[in-house]
């Protein structure tokens, strides 16, 4: 337990040496195919800003240390038993949930093993890509955006290491920057983002201009209600340490009313709504009616 | 500064080749995953690094190797074949039985062979889901409907009854080499892509998990090599394959769970089994077990007139009854089937004392409840095999990338005719748990999935283990007390008809526990 507290700040001190520039994202993004050139050179001149002879060799040795640095980080995300745990926990069933309403709503049969070939996601604050890597092995083209850079490049890692999620991009921007950008999909997915956002209802425009029209829409977040505050701050903060102190606010949990009607007014419908229910018997979570603390929205885009 | 310079300098010449390498492998990957690429990567060599040569050896990329192509195995590979969700993916055997590749899988003509199995309702239910069941029933199979066990003591005797559970069979007794050709034959006729590697496993190489990697030095770790979430095996005959799980359906002496390193736990029963065909005048229908001081006798029906002897006795008699000459030991075997080492139990409503007569008020015997003598046996019809019995289960059935399903999983005594069923409730269950995973677009080789099957599996097993142990410990004792205790319970499942009923559904597999359902 210690050694994973340690690797934990580890993380924490990395952060802070590495200090992630927004100048950074739109040279990789106008020109993807030298952006790693270009990008770790910037980033090398913003580390260690006294040397100006920086070239192509110390530019990549940065980019091969900072690699070789996230390696062994990027498993703690990925370690099923780490700080992590109860996001992997909780994953099969927001993915059941999305399975079921993509299928349904693109016609595809799910009892196929890749039943979202074709389809064009978008997984707005990827983090590590626990939700991404899923929806590429069902077939889906997968785009992971996530704001802080460190995750981005433990997504990379990881998917990189099997060939069916090598083929994820992932890029550190917001949804805004990729409403700029003109970025279309067919289906638009933010889990347990919007409750972190300054403003939800601009969030959710941002979301509403990347899906193309009759495209969907899926945001999960936690309910404002005195359950929420029980469990989600009071047990999972304090209590069973699921989760850092000050992870959530409650005054910015959504309730579902106003989630539905902050995405009417963005021009999303709501077709599906359902609830997750943890249960400390089995240890697992579940679908279920109740909305009173978890739950997760799935809309589409009104035709104009 | 000047020293985070230098440093950064040094790991940067170790670092650059390698990644120049990475973004080779990358670019590969990327376009094709299937391709096997051939030849050198581009890129210095670097004389600091091992090149782990993955490329340019063509080792082969499985979903799933499953080590042991046996009855449970090949159960396992037909199941995935026979879904949609896991019909698609690339699976491995690997088992040196020059049968798996070799067609038609038995011939019909062969003399009845003694391993066979007794097949639960419940398992009869997965064949018949899979489609292989249609293959036995062209083959030489019994269905039996009736059950007898008794003991030597004469104090008392159950019968079970299919229509008891208003079911019409209680199980059916098939070769092992028809349930395995069967299965054969099943996956054949599906296009699943199964490849199959006539050899044995040697070794076996585990990607690392997360937390024993360190931040050593650079330059001591393997080069970031796509194949480091994938399993590595390598065959005696000097093949290497990679694959995403492990299915270890080895048998009791498995392998994989050796280089896995699964703890087990577990005793020798000092019991040998001896198992045999024979064959009678008349058609055999009910399946016979009387437990004698030494260990069990069963008699099951094959079809045909054949059925089939597994006698549970110590070491030293099992050598003599296997030497000794065919007419001794059919007599012996009658001897033991009848009046041998104690007197027939009676069956009369009021007779053996009053002691037994008060669950039996107000039920009435019908004909097919009395005691009934087993068929005579005539002839010998195959050779004599000896097995020693043993209890043996691992304490995990999972880690990262392993599973262990069947014997490799938990060995038990053949008394009750459960271990093989229990084998095949493990193929069906692991197979469904591989398909939910892959529903929701897990890492089949992920823990958090493997450990469903397990919470699934283990629990029921191990209940079954210790009612089989229980049984096996109970008869093995010849004090008196004991044995009125146990004639006793005898009795009581014979007479109260919920108890009854309740065991008959559990040994059929129907019911998940064998009470309070």
């Amino acid at each position: 337990m210690a050694s994973k507290l340690g690797r934990y700040s580890h993380l924490r001190a990395l952060s802070s040496a590495i200090s992630i520039n927004n100048h950074i994202r739109s040279p990789h993004f106008s020109n993807p195919n030298r952006a790693p050139l270009s990008f770790s050179y910037r980033l090398f001149s913003n580390a260690f800003s006294s040397s100006s002879t920086g070239g192509f060799q110390r530019a990549s040795s940065l980019k091969d240390l900072e690699l070789a640095k996230f390696a062994s980080i990027a498993e703690t995300w990925w370690d099923f038993e780490g700080p992590f745990k109860p996001l992997h926990v909780m994953n099969p069933t927001r993915l059941a949930f999305i399975r079921s309403t993509l299928c349904r709503h693109f016609d595809k049969d799910p009892n196929r093993a890749r039943p979202f070939e074709g389809i064009k996601i978008v997984d707005v604050g990827c983090g590590g890509g626990i939700l991404s890597e899923p929806l590429a092995r069902m077939g889906a083209t997968v785009t992971g955006v996530d704001a802080v850079e460190k995750n981005i490049k433990i997504a990379r890692i990881h998917a990189d290491l099997d060939p069916v999620t090598s083929t994820i991009e992932y890029y550190c921007t917001t949804a805004e920057k990729l409403v700029e950008e003109d970025r279309k999909f067919d289906a638009v997915i933010a889990l347990e983002v919007i409750e972190h956002v300054a403003n939800p209802a601009e969030f959710c425009k941002s979301l509403a201009a990347l899906t193309v029209p009759d495209g969907a829409t899926i945001i999960s977040t936690i309910n404002r209600s005195m359950r929420s505050y029980a469990t989600a701050i009071v047990a999972a903060e304090y209590l069973l340490h699921w989760l850092p102190k000050g992870t959530h606010e409650w005054s910015s949990f959504l309730t579902p009313e106003e989630l539905v009607l902050i995405l009417q007014r963005a021009n999303i419908t709501v077709r599906e709504m359902a609830g997750f229910v943890y249960s400390p018997l089995t240890g697992r979570w579940s679908l279920s009616d109740d909305i009173r603390v978890n739950f997760i929205v799935f809309g589409t885009k009104n035709c104009q | 500064m000047q020293l985070t310079m230098f440093c950064t300098r040094v790991i940067a010449r170790k670092l650059y080749v390698n990644v120049s390498r990475l973004k080779v492998r990358h670019k590969h990957f990327c376009t094709d995953a299937a391709t096997r690429v051939s030849g050198s990567n581009c890129g210095q060599p670097s004389p600091e690094h091992k090149e782990t040569h993955d490329l340019s050896n063509n080792i082969q990329h499985y979903d799933i190797a499953i080590v042991g192509g046996g009855m449970v195995g090949m159960a396992l590979a037909c199941s995935l074949a026979s879904m949609p969700l896991t019909k698609h993916l690339n699976v491995a055997i690997i088992d040196s039985n020059p049968a798996l590749g070799s067609r038609p899988y038995f011939n019909k003509e062969d003399p009845p062979d003694p391993r066979v199995s007794t097949v639960t309702p419940a398992t009869i239910s997965f064949f018949k889901d899979v489609g292989a069941w249609q293959y036995i029933e062209q083959h030489r199979h019994a269905y039996f409907d009736k059950m007898q066990v008794w003991d030597y003591t004469g104090l008392g005797y159950t019968r079970y009854n299919a229509q008891d559970i208003n079911k019409e069979v209680l199980g059916c007794v098939v070769e092992n080499k028809v349930l395995h050709g069967s299965l054969l034959s099943c996956i054949e006729n599906t296009d699943f892509q199964k490849t199959i590697y006539p050899s044995k496993l040697s070794s076996m190489t585990l990607p690392p998990s997360p937390s024993s990697l360190g931040m050593d030095s650079t330059s001591s770790r393997p080069p970031l090599s796509s194949q480091r979430h994938l399993a590595k095996l390598e065959l005696s005959d000097g093949n290497s394959l990679y694959t995403k799980l492990v299915v270890g359906a080895d048998g009791g002496k498995s392998r994989v769970r050796e280089l896995a390193g699964f703890k087990t736990t577990g005793w020798n029963y000092s019991q040998n089994a001896i198992i045999c065909t024979v064959e009678h005048t008349v058609e055999n229908g009910c399946a016979w077990q009387r437990f004698l001081p030494a260990g069990p006798i069963a008699l099951l029906p094959m079809g045909d007139n054949f059925s089939n002897i597994v006698w549970t006795m110590n070491p030293k008699e099992s050598t003599n009854r296997k030497l000794m000459n065919e007419d001794e030991f059919v007599k012996d075997v009658n001897n033991a089937l009848d009046y041998g080492y104690g007197p027939h139990p009676t069956s009369s409503l009021f007779g053996s004392g009053e002691m037994f007569s008060w669950p039996r008020a107000g039920v009435t015997l019908s004909a097919n409840d009395c005691f009934e003598v087993p068929p005579k046996v005539v002839k010998l019809a195959s050779e004599r095999m000896v097995f020693p019995l043993s209890l043996r289960h691992a304490s995990d059935y999972v880690s990262k990338h392993v599973v262990l399903i069947g014997d490799a999983a938990h060995t038990v005594h053949p008394l009750a005719g459960q271990g093989v069923n229990m084998g095949f409730g493990d193929a069906f269950a692991l197979s469904r748990v591989i398909a939910e995973g892959i529903a929701v677009g897990s890492d089949i080789g992920e823990v958090t999935v493997l450990k469903k099957y397990e919470a699934e599996r283990k629990p029921a097993n191990i209940m079954m283990m210790g009612i089989l142990d229980g049984f096996q410990k109970a008869y093995s004792v010849d004090f008196g007390p004991l044995n009125i205790l146990r004639a006793a319970a005898l009795h009581g499942a014979h007479f109260i008809s919920p108890l009854k009923r309740s065991i008959i559904s559990y040994a059929s597999g129907e019911q998940k526990l064998p009470l309070f359902t």
